[in-house]
């Protein structure tokens, strides 16, 4: 089958891996990323005031595009499914904010028509963990894998529609499929500081440094997530675990993490 | 409250579509919030200074930039206030002002490393300028 993907800023550069595991290991399951074609950066982070317009229009684009090929819109990165999933909520749900931002479309409206995929879901609801796990190769048997989910995957709750913000278990469930044992640990829904790491690095070096030792003090070998910026503050604040892709492991389970095409 | 005080209030209650009313006052809002230590004012006083109108002193609190929007308050409100959502409706009417950018183009260099993912100075300018 293809979805209509939207990889954002980051994983055409820092996280390019991220990326390039998501697309091979679709690829294996059976699933083909279509790019969207002059996708423009979803903006990072919601802004949650009505009065602003501008700042959602790259989103309801992206979301336009997939409604018009009849495709879900699938992101990988935790912030970019925040914020369309969040626009396309406020365009589903608010029909004054949606007719403002209708104004600015060409030819005919959009109203939220579009369904929003994490690629985690795309696996869980889509693929199938049981399917997941019957095409894994290389069992990752005996790693003790902790998930982070942070903040953006999660919530708002009502709106993300995803797991159970207080006690999720998505991640933990494809790291069942792929063999290897979760390791559930208290901070693993905690902000790990985010983009304050910019105004204030001590506040997010204390945030980043609970999430890390406290995965590491529940007994894990590594830490598992799906947002450049949770991994960027972990490893920048001294996580004595790996902090890694989840879309790595996935493609390791799957024996596509080595590019076979060149 | 006074007329530039109850304007100040309806206006961001319009943004925010929050109503501080609803609020009980529990504290759980702030018990949660990960910026706590590092905030002036903090998420519950947001609701309650909103309410009464005493926008002025958070409009001129650092405690604006330490927000870090995880929603953790508004998904852990008993009674759905999203105090997040105030906080960022304050934030806008501050930063929105000529020349009141918090973060500028020429801040950056001093945070960057070779590894500083794009996401986090999109994410940045979007809370901190406009």
């Amino acid at each position: 089958m293809k979805v209509s993907y939207f990889p954002g800023c980051t994983l055409k550069n820092k996280a390019v891996m991220l990326d390039e595991y998501a697309r091979r290991s679709a690829e294996a399951l059976g699933v083909t990323l279509e790019e969207i074609e002059n996708w423009q950066c979803c903006g990072g982070v919601f802004t949650t005031s009505k009065d602003e317009v501008a700042t959602k229009l790259s989103s309801v684009r992206a979301l336009k595009d997939a409604a018009l090929k009849g495709q879900p819109l699938v992101t990988v990165c935790s912030a970019c499914h925040n914020v369309i999933k969040q626009t396309n909520y406020a365009m589903l749900t608010d029909p004054e904010f949606a007719s403002k931002v209708n104004r600015y479309m060409a030819e005919e409206p959009y109203n939220g028509e579009t369904q929003v995929l994490h690629y985690l879901e795309l696996l869980r609801d889509t693929v199938g963990f049981d399917a997941v796990k019957e095409k894994v190769v290389n069992s990752l048997k005996g790693k003790k894998i902790a998930a982070y989910y942070g903040c953006l995957l999660l919530r708002p709750a009502g709106v993300m529609q995803m797991d159970d913000p207080e006690n999720p278990r998505i991640m933990e469930d494809l790291i069942r499929a792929l063999g290897a044992e979760p390791v559930v640990f208290a901070n693993r829904n905690e902000c790990c500081g985010g983009y304050v790491t910019v105004e204030s690095p001590a506040l997010a070096a204390r945030k980043s440094a609970d999430v890390a030792d406290n995965a590491k003090a529940a007994g894990a070998d590594m830490i598992i997530t799906a947002c450049p910026l949770c991994r960027y503050n972990l490893i920048k604040n001294g996580s004595e675990l790996p902090v890694v892709y989840f879309t790595e492991l996935l493609a390791e389970a799957l024996g596509v993490k080595e590019d076979t095409n060149e | 409250m006074n007329n530039k005080e109850k304007l100040l209030k309806e206006e961001i209650l319009r943004m925010s579509g929050v109503n501080p009313v609803k609020c009980m006052r529990c504290g759980k809002c702030s018990g949660t919030c990960p910026a706590y230590d590092e905030m002036e004012y903090h998420p519950h006083q947001f609701v309650s200074m909103v309410e009464s109108g005493d926008i002025e002193p958070l409009l001129e609190s650092k405690s604006l930039y330490r927000c870090l929007t995880c929603f953790a308050c508004v998904d852990r409100c008993p009674r759905n206030v999203e105090p997040a959502k105030l906080v960022e409706a304050v934030r806008l009417l501050a930063v929105r002002k000529q020349g009141a950018n918090h973060l500028k183009p020429e801040d950056v260099a001093a945070v960057l490393d070779d590894d500083t993912p794009q996401q986090l100075l999109v994410s940045a300018f979007r809370k901190y300028a406009k």
